[in-house]
């Protein structure tokens, strides 16, 4: 997993509550056996037309807002457990996505593939929507360690909340196989000593 | 202390707490298919590790399978390449397989509790957000990502937080023609799609004790889409019924020995939820969602409420309803009674039930997929298909075929859809669909009358 510290970027605003993983990556376009180029496909039903053309109006293709900060609506990611909704967001080049709320399991997969999943409050959500339409320069600014996000332009200094373990895991790139992995013989201990399973 | 049926089978379950971390707990079963499999299979060979226990997998091909000649090769090229992976890996690392043509085969989630592989008080994960289905045996069950996969194909545990605790608790009688599927209508409805997000939810009173098994993996299957990792419901003698003398269940001494563990599994009375929410059984009737999330869900009869919302209204633009519009009477030229939610034989001996004897409407495609090929056989066997052919129904092999589109199986663009499915989202059955979610009963009904129909008003069989 590539790690992650700190990012400055411009980001993409995306104001539509409840984006299931529908809509980050169909159905249809699963049909891969490896993790590369879904980003191709990455809200395949919003950016392209029924013709298959790109849709103008969708924020994607709107060359104001370009960055690897993507800020959406609340409850970003519910529905289907697909990782490739992770994948793809992570393939076309997003590296970490603001949000009020995020459903479990994308949090989860998110975090697997290095991508780092930040909640603010609200009503701070619907600011920085309308700040990123008015200013689509605005630089955000990603500190992990110091669990920090900055948007100088606005004055906006936002701490954020971040499974410890989590967070070393991302700061050192590492994964929860490698650690897994290596606690084998508890495991085994386990499983002789338990007799429920 | 006093601990909850949660509790209970998730401390069992724990190997070791990192200190200011995560839990490393162990997964009693992992159920597998052939979309979020290949990666995790891939992980482990390029790590060079093996599966650790594969004979605590168990795998089936369904997300993306045909409906129709599954004996043929399969047309679709990336289709065929996912289930020959899944073949091919099953056979390379010892996991026992029930593929295409085999008589196990079916949605997973209807698959493993028919099989007796899901049994009260376990662990269960799969690559599918509906594994939730399974806590319907009193077990913790939830849908994971790829990267998990390969945690559990490696480890046989997942290094996770325990979740919070939340109980809805239904009490009373339902009323007559409400089912399962509109108990959990309803709720999503009351409490939102990110009600229960960060919880595990456990479903107790009246109304559960008094459900069928096919009833209670309906209600839990839908635990995600209130955003809650899983839901479940405790195990009593209908579980105990239920699971006893299936293929994988546990016999003689070993069963008496599983029971009486079993018949621990309550909650205790002390115990303490995080949150909890009471609702009257009699509050509840015949639901249908208006909207592009399981949250936005009516009374059949009420009108879709007028919300000053972009996302609402971007929402109700998708699927060309109006504010305050009566969805009764809206033409419907699909019906689809399938999926992990609504594909067990119970559901379709109550559509069979409304349809006996009729005709589908002349506008009407309707299609009917068994869960698995054993609902396929004993729908068969209890002539449920005669019914279904006479009346001019579709009937297809198993599959989760037009739940999510991912086969041929899809609704046209603009075309609404009454379905037993479990999500309305925008392009779930194919792009540019718009989908109703609704009972077995009140899928049957649309599909004889190719309209809405307010099946409170009207005389049932």
């Amino acid at each position: 997993m590539q790690k992650f510290t700190t990012l400055t970027s411009t980001a993409v605003p995306l104001p539509i509550e409840n984006i299931d993983t529908d809509q980050i990556i169909p159905a249809r376009f699963l049909k891969a056996t490896d993790k590369k180029g879904f980003g191709e496909n990455l809200f395949r039903d919003w950016r392209y037309t029924k013709a298959g053309d790109l849709n103008p109006n969708f924020v994607l293709n709107d060359t104001t807002y370009s960055g690897s900060v993507l800020v959406a609506g609340e409850n970003f990611g519910c529905g289907s457990s697909r990782e490739h909704a992770a994948w793809a967001l992570e393939d076309y080049g997003f590296k970490v996505i603001i949000s009020s709320f995020f459903a479990d399991i994308f949090k989860g997969n998110a975090l697997n593939n290095g991508i780092l999943p930040i909640i603010i409050p609200e009503d701070k959500l619907k600011a920085l929507l309308r700040e990123i339409h008015a200013q689509p320069k605005i630089q955000f600014h990603v500190d992990l360690e110091h669990q920090e996000l900055v948007v100088e332009d606005l004055g906006l200094r936002e701490k954020f909340e971040i499974d410890p373990y989590k967070k070393m895991c991302l700061i050192n790139g590492y994964d929860d196989i490698d650690f897994l992995v290596s606690k084998s013989e508890v495991i085994a201990a386990f499983e002789k000593q338990n007799t429920t399973v | 202390m006093h601990k909850t049926l949660f509790d209970k089978v998730w401390d069992a379950h724990v190997v070791e707490t990192i200190p200011d971390g995560p839990q490393i707990l162990y997964i009693d079963k992992h159920l597998i298919h052939e979309v979020t499999s290949p990666q995790a299979f891939a992980e482990l060979e390029q790590r060079g590790i093996p599966l650790a226990r594969p004979e605590k997998t168990v795998a089936t091909a369904d997300h993306n399978v045909p409906t129709i000649d599954q004996h043929l090769t399969i047309k679709d090229a990336l289709s065929r390449k996912q289930v020959q992976m899944l073949t091919e890996n099953c056979e390379k690392h010892g996991v026992t397989l029930y593929g295409l043509g085999h008589p196990y085969q079916g949605i997973v989630h209807v698959m493993a509790p028919e099989l007796g592989i899901t049994q009260p008080g376990m662990t269960m994960v799969c690559g599918d957000s509906h594994t939730s289905t399974h806590g319907a045996f009193g077990t913790i069950a939830f849908g994971i990502g790829t990267s998990q996969v390969a945690q559990v194909f490696a480890s046989q545990c997942l290094l996770l937080n325990k979740p919070k605790k939340m109980r809805i608790n239904v009490n009373g009688a339902l009323r007559e023609n409400v089912l399962p599927k509109d108990v959990i209508l309803y709720i999503i409805a009351k409490l939102g799609t990110n009600s229960g997000t960060g919880h595990f939810v456990e479903y107790a009173g009246d109304v559960f004790e008094n459900m069928s098994m096919e009833g209670r993996m309906t209600v839990c299957n839908m635990s995600i889409e209130m955003g809650a990792r899983g839901g479940m419901i405790a195990p009593d003698e209908t579980t105990f019924e239920y699971v006893k003398g299936k293929e994988f269940a546990p016999k003689g001494e070993e069963w008496e020995r599983k029971l009486a563990l079993w018949k621990t599994l309550k909650t205790d009375k002390n115990a303490t939820f995080d949150v909890e929410y009471e609702f009257d059984a009699a509050d509840i009737s015949p639901m249908i969602t208006y909207g592009t999330n399981p949250g936005m869900g009516i009374k059949i009869g009420e009108r879709i409420p007028s919300l000053e919302d972009p996302s609402f209204e971007k929402s109700l633009k998708y699927m060309d309803l109006e504010k305050g519009q009566d969805l009764v009477g809206q033409v419907i030229n699909y019906v689809f009674i399938g999926s992990c939610t609504n594909s067990r034989i119970e559901d379709f001996r109550i559509a069979a039930s409304q349809i006996k004897g009729k005709q589908k409407a002349k506008n009407v495609t309707a299609l009917i997929v068994p869960g698995s090929q054993q609902v396929a056989k004993q729908i068969k066997e209890e002539g449920l298909q005669d019914v279904f052919e006479a009346a001019g129904f579709e009937i297809r092999q198993s599959g989760c075929s037009a739940c999510l589109g991912m086969n041929e199986d899809k609704i046209p663009a603009g075309e609404y859809c009454v379905s037993t499915s479990n999500r309305n989202f925008e392009g779930r059955q194919g792009p540019g669909a718009r989908t109703f979610l609704a009972s077995p009963l009140v899928a049957a009904v649309t599909a004889v009358e190719g309209r809405i129909v307010d099946v409170t008003q009207m005389e049932l069989a």
